[in-house]
């Protein structure tokens, strides 16, 4: 009996219905709404994304760098070579011979896949996900066997058709895992989808380095706004959440999952794919939002998400803080994806939960959160002696106060700095009671047209002036102004170089213009704002200065680009979903598991949630408050001499 | 929500009190969330004025499909067009807020508009229980979260005070797509508020309280406490004629009849 054509004919088989899954699954992504990308010049850059950015992110994790690289890398070049030796039968040894070398490749690196799902940490989905080191396993070796013939080193028939018979066999069971998995909905899919993401992916700005964190504005006047349904997403949203691996890395950064509440990043993406492809998350294996039970989730692509798929309280739950998309493998968006859902929850449903509704209520009728009289804005100047930019028309340094000019404790932060300011002879204005809030907390809550009419208003009054530089010290306002803003078609910023106060202080400081005395105040450790951080790459000035007080940083393990949220950003605070632990409490501990004594923030917002954590705890101050009291006043030291 | 009533809001242009900014009105907004949760979709909301005034699509995004203006200009009076717009249409019950935030500011509205329509007026309404059979149970708010249940006979008017449920959150979409009905009907310029000079009202210095009380429980019973009138008087068996008659001489005393 001769079987020999069975194994190429399952080789072809198993391809085919692959290529018809993936036309199907290209057209569950083309459901969703049109967007502009540069198909040709994605494609041609998406082995470089692959090799640079991803694998810069999954090389945060070196076993399983690795590990992928073999696997990954192996399975690729052993799955091109098995079409020319085994499908098309060409008899080359060299080719049979590379083909073996792939796959004892991706036999090491599937051991290592093996290994780590003998016992996965938590937050690696089981399910099906549990017996992909076994297809991997099984690939590698029945194609290894059915190769030895081709390479000559077993002579051909070998083992006669008992043989071709069992190794068909497998051949069935690892290709169905590896092809026909791979586009109809396999823990494979991700391979497919993830290459087509990264070749397509909706800010192609983030790759080679770049940074993208600006939300992309919401089309205002339309029969509808914000994602209502999963067909609302752009197409290449869609494909991006079909890239998931499930590895749980952002689950586990995600402050809202730590805190309990019923929100986790990973869950929400495998929600939208139920969403778009349609069906319940009966078959989800990860961990579950937290105290929400799996299975009841239903979703269809034309169905509102928020009836039946998601509960609203998980879109609320999220604080912005992106750890979650600076940690994904695969370089989905998150944020965007929320933030999305919300819009249509605020602008179509008007069911902004908690404060919210009060908060958007206020910014409209008063440009601030909390409906302080507008007139009332600059009170906190009345000894500063603050130039204002009505009256001076152009500054060297626009100082962009934020809404911290209403809060007493922010107002000190603000004195700190303008006392710094001073002592370094800065020209500086402040727009006075011209200034509105930036919009951040209105966009983060959805009201992008509220955000929207906010950033027009306050571009005008910023186009009638003159000046070099425009600082903040609310990390929230400066990614407004310097990643969002720019969407408006004003001018108003154009060569005007946005700055947060620590990178501008550390300027200042490098050039001797602030005379600093050194620090005895004990220990201190730096918490990283996101909205600085992750949001803006600002790790280092801030670092610098305290150094330059003489401060070494006693750092926490979360620190820099992987910094925990304090919980005050995208109006978490405001909407106030329930949870078992509050964020700013868990941040509070990594402070204090360093043994500082006082903790640094460049951020109002972070100062308020930190300060909120009931004593004893380390001192919370802002950097700027720090260094204006070591700064050695040259004016008084030059009056006792 | 109720079938086959017909509820009619009265709405208008609102001031922020820290900003000065045209708002959606506080009071106004839950004659609207009242007759929401009394009519659904059936309600009809009314304004005398501007129909390119913004706010008014904030009260359009609480959820109704439509709005209807009653297009005139500033120095117009609302009345007699809300009058001739309200007769003759099987109205059930008008809801408005207790008194504008801006303009005259007089509260006389609901008043003037119950005197020309020969309807009851019902002050200052916290919540409608329910409509049947040609009659309302309606609950008056009074002073100090206090209650009073009374009926009244369809149709009515009635000023929402602010005891009654807040104004829904307004949603951007809807409002902006949420259609406007302009009707032009009479307009009367109104010749007597053409002479006034208007001025803003400078806050009156507050006096100083001195607080008599020594503890928690003094405070509280301070805060809470109905003051006692000592002039009060509670006729129960009296005839009809001896409980007029106590009144008219209470009215006299007051100088409120000469
Ligand atoms: S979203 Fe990204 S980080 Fe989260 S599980 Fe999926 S691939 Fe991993
Ligand atoms: S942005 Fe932060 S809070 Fe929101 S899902 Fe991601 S990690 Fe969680
Ligand atoms: S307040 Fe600070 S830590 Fe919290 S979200 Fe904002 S920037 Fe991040």
């Amino acid at each position: 009996m001769m079987l020999d054509w069975l194994p190429p004919t399952l080789i072809g088989v198993l391809l085919v219905l692959a290529g018809i899954g993936a036309v199907r699954r290209m057209n569950l992504w083309r459901a969703g709404q049109a967007e502009k990308v540069d198909i040709l010049a994605g494609l041609l850059a998406m082995p470089k994304r692959y090799l640079h950015d991803l694998h810069h992110v999954v090389d945060r994790d070196k076993y399983i760098s690795r590990t992928h690289v073999a696997t990954g890398g192996g399975f690729v070049l052993a799955m091109v070579l098995v079409v020319f030796v085994h499908l098309f039968g060409i008899d080359s040894k060299i080719l049979a011979w590379a083909l073996l070398a792939a796959l004892v490749m991706m036999f090491c690196g599937a051991l290592f896949v093996y290994k780590r799902r003998l016992n996965p940490p938590s937050r690696l989905s089981k399910g099906p996900w549990m017996r992909l080191p076994k297809s991997l396993l099984t690939f590698s070796i029945t194609f290894f066997v059915l190769t030895l013939p081709a390479a000559g080193v077993l002579p051909e028939g070998f083992g006669g058709w008992l043989l071709t018979l069992v190794l068909s066999a497998l051949i069935l069971m690892s290709l169905s895992e590896m092809l026909f998995g791979m586009t109809w909905g396999g823990p494979m899919k991700h391979a497919f989808a993830g290459a087509l993401h990264l070749a397509l992916h909706r800010r192609p700005e983030r790759f080679g380095g770049g940074r993208s964190t600006g939300l992309k504005p919401a089309v205002l006047g339309e029969t509808s706004h914000g994602v209502a349904k999963p067909t609302d997403f752009k197409w290449n949203q869609l494909l991006g959440f079909d890239a998931c691996v499930q590895c749980g890395r952002c689950e586990a950064v995600c402050p809202a999952f730590a805190a309990g509440q019923p929100l986790n990043p990973k869950k929400l993406i495998q929600d939208m794919v139920v969403g778009f492809a349609g069906g319940t998350d009966e078959n989800y294996a990860g961990s579950p939002y937290p105290n929400v039970e799996v299975g009841n989730a239903k979703g269809a692509p034309n169905q509102i998400i928020t009836d039946g798929l998601i509960h609203p309280d998980t879109l609320w739950s999220c604080t912005t803080c992106r750890a979650c998309v600076e940690e994904c493998p695969m370089m989905i968006e998150h944020v965007d994806a929320i933030v999305d859902m919300r819009r249509f929850l605020t602008l179509e449903k008007g069911d902004t939960p908690n404060k919210g509704a009060q908060v958007l209520e206020n910014i409209i009728a008063t440009d601030n959160p909390n409906g302080y009289s507008p007139a009332s804005r600059t009170h906190w100047t009345a000894d500063q002696n603050l130039n204002l930019m009505k009256d001076v028309k152009q500054a060297d340094v626009l100082f962009w106060v934020s809404d911290g000019a209403f809060d007493m404790r922010s107002q000190r932060i603000l004195r700190a700095f303008v006392k710094l300011m001073k002592a370094a002879n800065v020209d500086v204005a402040i727009l006075g009671d011209e200034e509105l809030d930036s919009g951040d907390v209105a966009r983060r809550l959805g009201d992008d047209a509220t955000f929207q009419s906010l950033a027009k208003r306050n571009l005008a009054t910023l186009s009638k002036y003159q000046f070099n530089k425009i600082v903040t010290t609310d990390p929230h306002a400066f990614h407004c102004l310097k990643n969002e803003y720019g969407d408006f078609g004003s001018d108003a910023l154009q060569n005007v170089e946005v700055l947060h106060h620590t990178t501008f202080l550390n300027q200042l400081v490098k050039d001797g213009r602030l005379q600093l005395d050194t620090f005895k105040g004990g220990k201190v450790t730096y918490h990283d704002p996101c909205y600085l951080g992750r949001y803006n790459g600002e790790y280092e000035a801030p670092r610098e200065l305290l150094a330059s007080l003489g401060i070494e940083v006693a750092e926490m393990e979360r620190s820099g680009y992987r910094s925990r949220c304090c919980g005050g950003g995208g109006g978490a605070p405001i909407t106030d979903i329930p949870s078992e632990r509050r964020i700013a409490d868990m941040r509070m501990e990594d402070v204090i598991s360093t043994g500082a004594d006082m903790v640094a923030v460049g951020c109002q917002q972070c100062t308020a949630m930190l300060e909120g954590v009931v004593e004893p705890r380390p001192v919370v101050k802002d950097i700027a408050e720090i260094l204006a009291g070591q700064l050695i006043d040259r004016q008084s030291i030059e009056e006792t001499h | 929500m109720l079938p086959n009533i017909n509820v009619v809001s009265l709405v208008s242009v609102g001031r922020h009190p820290q900003s000065g900014r045209a708002r959606r009105a506080e009071q106004d907004g839950r004659a609207v969330e009242l007759g929401l949760n009394l009519a659904g979709n059936t309600l009809t909301v009314v304004h005398a004025g501007n129909a390119q005034e913004p706010v008014l699509r904030q009260y359009a995004g609480m959820g109704l499909p439509s709005l209807t203006v009653l297009a005139q200009e500033s120095d117009c009076d609302a009345l007699p067009a809300l009058v001739s717009f309200l007769k003759d249409k099987h109205i059930d019950v008008v809801l408005t807020g207790v008194r504008a935030e801006s303009g005259e500011s007089s509260g006389m509205l609901p008043y003037l508009l119950a005197e020309q329509l020969g309807w009851p007026l019902v002050p200052r309404v916290a919540e409608i229980l329910n409509i049947k059979e040609g009659e309302a149970e309606v609950l008056l708010a009074l002073p100090r979260g206090q209650r009073r249940a009374v009926i009244v006979k369809l149709p009515f008017i009635a000023s929402v005070d602010n005891a009654a449920q807040e104004a829904r959150q307004t949603a951007f979409g809807p409002g902006l797509r949420a259609d406007f009905k302009v009707l032009t009907l009479e307009r009367v310029v109104d010749e007597a508020a053409s002479q006034w000079q208007i001025n803003i009202a400078k806050p009156r210095p507050k006096r100083l309280k001195v607080v008599k009380a020594k503890t928690a429980a003094d405070r509280m019973k301070a805060a809470t406490a109905k003051p006692v009138g000592g002039g009060g008087k509670i006729m129960k068996d009296e005839t009809a004629a001896e409980k007029a008659q106590a009144i008219f001489d209470l009215l006299l005393e007051e100088k409120v009849v000469r």
